[in-house]
């Protein structure tokens, strides 16, 4: 990974929060800044509550972000964006979602529902379309006869699948996958994810990987950034974040998954967080990078680095 | 864990035999359950794992009595043993009792369950002191003031702070742990003797997860109750359980002492979901994963239901189901490749590695 590649997407200081009363304001995203560059995978962790699928909807425009700066691709899309940006954005960036059920409409047979962004952008002709659904029911797995077919004629993983058809078909920069697979199957889950990694390397598609699960994250991600309330607490590559965490919250998290080793798991205890208890004021730290790293950072001040770090 | 312990035919809590399950659907008849054979002793806890669709939830429901209108139990039994309130030891056939009759005397006294969302389980419109108290007037027609006593003991029990506060809220105003934790004072408010946990921390977070799983142990140590886990996560299962059985398409494929089936699978069907588990410290940037997808039972099932996506399939796992071999100690498989007739097989090689590891690890020697 070296310095001069040109970041794809740069996410500068987002800020997403949430008026609730006149008195009272949830600060679901507050302040976090990072780089995903071309053809890598981004897994953001952390757990629910944290803001990472507030980041993804913030980033594709879903919400509208409270401060910030998000630029994609050399187009600013903050703020009002101009038609020619909009479209860009519209075109160039994907979402996957959680709930494969819920976001296929019923009425729709499944080639429709895939053709839908090409048609709505006027991307080709009526006969390319065609052409290109076809490819993509291909790459993805499913047969074109399928493609006449219902979603509720699917089973779970299936509909995933036409769910990642319906991002890729557009040939996005950039692809959000806001919880893709924990809705599936354990062995579904790794069809799912060997899929996709198949996909980024034929197509240089660049994943934002927006999960809760760092097992799997750690097998599609490059890098890693772990959130907790509202703030990326610890960045790094994958093998940085797994061998070296430094953060006590990424190391909660680690410590917390379930090995599959029954006579070590039954004496393990995972080990606890309490952001409170410890002190810790996220707004309060700045980056502290690790080892003279260059991506590898953790969000702290002076005292709270030293400490976590000579542990 | 003692590898010699015998399970002893006496301390038996549950039994189930030849259980067949089928339901009524718009598309015809789904073969639910296919001749499932299953023990729980007292105190242990037993993990039944598998996919959607592998008939683990349709098990407990029946053990609960809650099966769905439209499900008939064709056969089998489940006998449930236990001390009646004179002391005496009774048996008890589950299914041969109607489920209105289950309900009056096991479901949420003897047997209870925690359900996998706690939102749901929970009544939005009852404080959550209310929600425990309920069952214990219930069933023991005890007085308010005993049973307020016993769920402030009861909250204190299952790690929630302040109970005197608690007592008084609702479900919405406490976080999805909480909750969960509510929904255990709940199922332990009757003293069972079986805890049936149907995915328990699939809805909560991981941190949180771990939290639930080992309050679910030390309360299942202290109270000396038997606990029936059922998830597909193969992680909670290492954590939890001593007994285990992976069921697939309605029936047990594989079942043994958890250190058994953990460091010597012999089903190909155990041998996919260990592989595919993901490892957080190999280096190997690829997942195994089991081709195809789970059969659909409202078809007639020839042979075993795994072998179509079986890379190991003999050509009897299209003819015959396996029945199931006795491989030694508690450990039975219904697989052809454990018959003695079947050619010897090499495990795949990612699978021999990450067991040598998880020997090593554990500190085992072969």
């Amino acid at each position: 990974m070296s310095e001069t590649r040109k970041p794809l997407l740069h996410v500068e200081n987002l800020k997403q929060h949430f008026k609730i009363t006149n008195k009272f304001t949830t600060k679901a995203v507050d302040g976090i800044s990072f780089d995903i560059y071309e053809g890598e995978t981004y897994g953001l962790v952390g757990e629910s509550g944290s803001g990472k699928s507030t980041t993804g909807r913030a980033i594709i425009r879903l919400y509208d972000p409270t401060d910030g700066k998000i630029i994609f691709d050399g187009h600013d899309i903050t703020g009002k964006m101009s038609k020619e940006d909009e479209k860009f954005l519209r075109t160039n960036m994907q979402m996957i979602f959680q709930d494969p059920m819920a976001c296929l409409n019923p009425r729709k047979k499944v080639s429709q529902i895939i053709a839908e962004g090409l048609e709505i952008h006027k991307v080709c002709s009526k006969e390319e379309i065609d052409e290109r659904v076809g490819n993509i029911l291909d790459k993805v797995g499913l047969s074109r006869e399928q493609g006449t077919r219902f979603p509720h004629q699917f089973s779970g993983g299936q509909r995933q699948r036409v769910g990642i058809a319906r991002a890729l078909v557009m040939n996005p920069k950039l692809v959000i996958a806001d919880e893709c697979i924990s809705a599936l199957d354990v062995s579904i889950q790794a069809q799912v994810v060997n899929m996709m990694k198949d996909l980024q390397e034929e197509l240089g598609t660049t994943y934002l990987f927006i999960a809760h699960d760092l097992s799997m994250v750690k097998y599609i991600s490059d890098r890693i950034g772990v959130m907790h309330l509202g703030h990326i607490v610890e960045t790094g590559t994958t093998d940085e974040i797994f061998e070296n965490p430094i953060h006590p919250y990424t190391k909660s998290l680690l410590s917390a998954i379930p090995h599959p080793n029954p006579i070590v798991e039954k004496k393990r205890k995972a080990i606890t967080y309490n952001k409170d208890e410890e002190g810790v004021d996220y707004t309060k730290g700045t980056i502290h990078y690790v080892d003279g790293s260059s991506t590898h950072y953790v969000l702290a001040t002076d005292e709270e680095f030293d400490k976590w770090y000579k542990k | 864990m003692d590898n010699n312990v015998k399970r002893d035919k006496n301390d038996r809590v549950l039994y189930i035999r030849d259980l067949n399950i089928s339901f009524r659907t718009g598309y015809g008849v789904v073969r639910a359950i296919r001749g499932v054979k299953l023990d729980l002793f007292k105190g242990e806890t037993i993990a039944i794992v598998g996919e959607s669709g592998s008939g683990k939830s349709v098990t407990v429901k029946t053990i609960m009595g809650i099966l769905d209108s439209n499900g008939t139990i064709d056969s089998g039994s489940i006998i449930f043993r236990y001390k009646d309130e004179n002391g005496e030891l009774k048996e008890t056939d589950l299914v041969k009792m109607s489920q209105k009759q289950i309900r009056y005397e096991f479901c949420g006294k003897r047997i209870a369950m925690v359900f996998q969302d706690p939102m749901t389980s929970l009544d939005p419109t009852m404080t959550i002191g209310r929600q425990i108290m309920e069952p214990m007037i219930e069933h023991y027609h005890i007085s308010k003031a005993e049973a307020k006593e016993k769920t402030m003991s009861l909250l204190e029990e299952v790690g929630i702070d302040n109970p005197d506060k608690r007592f008084k809220q609702y479900p919405h105003e406490l976080s999805g742990g909480m909750r969960q934790r509510v929904v255990i004072a709940i199922a332990l408010a009757c003293d069972p003797e079986i805890l049936i946990c149907d995915e328990p921390t699939t809805a909560l977070d991981v941190t949180i997860q771990a939290k639930i799983l080992e309050l679910i142990k030390e309360l299942q140590t202290k109270k000396g109750i038997s606990v029936i886990y059922i998830t597909h996560d193969l992680g909670v299962v290492a954590k939890v359980a001593d007994y285990v059985a992976v069921m697939y398409a309605g029936r047990i494929v594989e079942k043994g002492r958890i250190d058994e089936v953990f460091y010597d699978p012999r089903h190909p069907y155990t041998w996919g979901l260990l592989s595919s588990m993901p490892d957080t410290d190999t280096s190997s940037d690829r997942l195994f994963a089991i081709p195809g997808t789970p059969p659909n039972l409202l078809e007639k099932i020839n042979g075993d239901a795994f072998a179509p996506r079986n890379p190991y399939a003999l050509n009897i796992d299209y003819k015959e189901e396996p029945q199931m071999y006795d491989v030694g100690g508690q450990h039975r498989v219904a697989s052809w490749l454990c018959d003695p007739r079947a050619p010897k097989v090499e495990l795949p090689v990612e699978l021999v590695e990450k067991l040598e590891k998880m020997k090593k690890e554990a500190g085992i020697n072969e």
